[in-house]
């Protein structure tokens, strides 16, 4: 948990650092009880992660559902007060910021939600949604107010004509467009996109990737790009981190984690994504990874992985927690397995061959039962 | 019925409307098609092109809303199942022909047993008794990869994970050894690694059960590496049909072409900016008189806003329902196969 991460060794050192996180850790409680509530255990959403975001670029933050991504985004812009931990923004702590203060800060930085239904007032006219921030914020006067929204709706490929129409009347691409309106207001230098395009249609997302590539060009926005298609996310971003369980695994610029995945699960990842062309499927093989990702409230010990990795080696996985550290240069992983001149290198096989195992190999490599919080992702069961 | 051996399933012209306050929406337009026994194929759209509306008539579940009205013919194994009073189908349905669905979450009823989620068909198509049918399930379970099978049959559905619940679902459709299996969007609601898991596995046993399954899906991805033909779905109506390969590599329709077009790959190099369609799915209920997707489409010409062109033969096996396919195949042709 130093201080000094990622991005002061990146290779563009010519950026200056935006956001900067420092051993970000937010754990939900879950209590037991009805008058005198006890705690009883906690959920590990985000356990530790170190992260500094550069400016101007697009950091892209991937991993499975559960994995903690959206938490950490929300953390950072303190929609979720971290438990532990220190969101630098500019140099100054966020996570200590309250009332007035913090309101100052969030005028310079915005998010963009996954679900354009739920995120956009189904009783506010496209042009009070888009125009709140602008009272919120005092940027404006009421009467400048109109021709601002206009302006900012014409941006995203909105007919200004139409603000005083509600949102139901719009599809779920235009809504998103609204929904990103609504965050450029302010100005913002920083927006949060978490997962903007995984509720949209397939011939409708290359038109908000587009949107979001263009604004960032005209606005110099830094974004934090949340989502779990690593193909999205390899389009859009400059950097990528990989996270799993609450951890980040690895960091590098696009081309190097792309290029040369070095953690066991970026591999295994990056290997399921299915590709849409049958003869490149046919000659690939993909690793398949046994079992489900584990609770987070119960994460495993040592490498939150080691249960699903391939390379894992006992003694050392399942009891030593791996550091992120830079293990090649602006490369980052946390894996004990990593050497100067080495990594695991996962081949299909070795999936293949857990699989045919399958239930015994199962049974013991997913998690505890999840007797503690029911209808919290496990499986596997007591052992027989 | 004319059927041969080589068809399990034929749709002729089935056609789809509901009618609503907005007036006639048509979900489903003449939509021809036919399976083989075992083939695998791919049913792409987006949401709200008909493909589900589709997979569901052929369940014989769309007759079951007030408000629908269907056309055509269904033959499976030679019976029209629209034809069939809902008695006949119901014994089709479960056992001869079987549904995955799309959300593992709300789709197993939540007070059952998997015990009794998975017995259930066993005992109402195949008649057998209790213990054998216990024991069929276990066996079931432990198939599609379940640990434990024994004791975790006793379970509820909450205490199963998203992939190990849709594990349990395929165990359920495949309980009676169904000869057509539809797949509505099995790994939408599943995290990239479970996907994997699942694809492989429905592979597996489609092969193992000689069961043919038609996968529906938005993901390109997804189909490219499990089916053998792709039919490719517009706005209720089939506009590409044909064997995978050749139609990914070059598309015979401008939507296909499109939505190829506009998904970034992990095997190719980045590019700067996507290749998007532009403007939106048309309504339903308002459909232009001609080519649905005329107003998004590059090669639109006066004709396609006259008449809606038919699914037409462009290649072997391959058919395109576009004015202009010849230009797109004269394209292909030059930049050879």
């Amino acid at each position: 948990m130093n201080a000094s991460v990622p991005a002061a060794a990146a290779a563009a050192a010519a950026s200056e650092t935006l956001v900067s996180i420092e051993g970000l850790k937010v754990h939900f409680p879950i209590t037991s009880g009805v008058v005198f509530q006890r705690k009883v255990g906690a959920v590990y959403a985000v356990d530790g992660i170190d992260l500094s975001i550069l400016e101007g670029e697009t950091l892209g933050l991937v991993g499975e559902s559960g994995c903690g991504k959206s938490t950490t985004g929300r953390a950072i812009l303190q929609l979720i007060r971290p438990t532990a931990g220190r969101v630098l923004y500019e140099g100054g702590d966020l996570a200590h910021l309250r009332g007035a203060k913090l309101r100052r800060q969030r005028k310079r930085m915005q998010m963009i939600f996954q679900d354009p239904y739920a995120s956009l007032n189904g009783r506010m006219t496209v042009g009070d949604i888009v125009g709140e921030p602008l009272l919120v914020h005092k940027v404006v006067t009421r009467r400048q107010r109109g021709a601002r929204v206009r302006e900012l709706l014409k941006t995203v490929g909105i007919n200004p004509n139409t603000l005083n129409r509600y949102p139901h009347e719009f599809s779920g691409g235009q809504r998103q467009r609204i929904g990103i309106a609504r965050a450029l207001a302010i100005e913002p230098n920083f927006i949060v996109c978490d997962e903007p395009i995984s509720a949209l249609d397939v011939s409708i997302r290359a038109q908000i990737i587009n949107l979001l590539q263009q604004l960032q060009r005209e606005f110099g926005l830094t974004y934090l790009f949340i989502a779990h298609d690593l193909s999205v996310v390899r389009h859009i971003s400059d950097r990528v981190a990989v996270m799993y369980l609450g951890r980040i695994v690895e960091l590098a610029a696009n081309a190097d984690l792309y290029g040369q995945p070095l953690h066991p699960y970026t591999q295994a990842l990056l290997s399921a994504v299915p590709i849409p062309d049958p003869t490149a499927e046919e000659q690939r093989r993909a690793v398949v990874l046994t079992g489900d990702v584990p609770s987070p409230v119960d994460p495993p010990a040592g490498c939150h992985f080691h249960p699903r990795c391939p390379a894992m080696r006992y003694g050392l996985c399942d009891v030593q927690t791996p550091e992120l550290r830079e293990v090649r240069p602006g490369h980052w992983a946390a894996c004990h397995l990593i050497t100067d001149d080495d990594y695991p290198f996962i081949r299909a096989g070795e999936g293949d061959l857990a699989e045919a195992q399958s239930a015994a190999a199962l049974g013991a490599v997913t998690g505890p039962s999840a007797t503690a919080a029911d209808g919290a992702a496990a499986d596997g069961g007591e052992p027989a | 019925m004319g059927i041969d051996r080589d068809t399990l399933l034929r749709l002729t012209d089935l056609t789809v409307d509901f009618s609503s306050q907005e007036g006639v929406v048509h979900a489903v337009d003449r939509v021809s098609f036919s399976v083989a026994p075992g083939e695998l194929v791919g049913l792409v759209g987006e949401s709200g092109c008909g493909k589900s509306v589709t997979a569901w008539s052929i369940l014989g579940l769309i007759r079951m809303t007030t408000n629908a009205t269907v056309g055509g013919k269904i033959e499976f194994e030679g019976r029209d199942l629209l034809a069939l009073p809902e008695k006949e189908v119901r014994e089709v349905r479960g056992r001869d022909i079987s549904m995955i669905f799309q959300d593992p979450v709300t789709s197993l009823n939540p007070v059952l047993t998997i015990e009794r989620l998975v017995t259930e068909g066993l005992e109402t198509h195949l008649g057998i008794s209790r213990d054998e049918a216990v024991a069929r399930s276990i066996e079931l379970l432990r198939q599609v990869g379940i640990p434990q099978a024994e004791q975790r049959i006793k379970d509820y559905p909450h205490q199963f994970s998203g992939g190990m619940r849709q594990r349990v679902m395929i165990a359920i459709a495949l309980s009676c050894n169904p000869k057509l299996l539809l797949a509505d969007e099995p790994t939408t609601a599943l995290d990239v690694t479970i996907q994997a898991q699942i694809l492989r596995l429905m592979k597996q046993l489609s092969a193992e059960y000689d069961a043919a399954v038609i996968v529906i899906t938005h993901d390109l991805g997804v189909v490219a590496g499990m089916c053998r033909r792709i039919l490719v779905m517009y706005a209720g109506r089939i506009v590409e049909s044909g064997p995978a390969k050749p139609l990914f590599a070059h598309p015979h329709h401008p939507y296909t072409m499109g939505l190829l077009k506009s998904v970034p790959r992990l095997d190719e190099p980045r590019g700067v900016t996507l290749e998007s369609i532009e403007g939106l799915p048309p309504d339903l209920a308002h459909l232009p008189p001609g080519c649905a997707f005329a107003p998004r489409c590059y090669l639109v010409t006066d004709e396609c806003w006259q008449a809606v062109p038919e699914l037409q033969p462009t290649d072997e096996g391959r058919r395109s329902a576009c004015f202009h396919a010849d230009q797109l195949v004269a394209a292909a042709a030059r930049v050879g196969t």
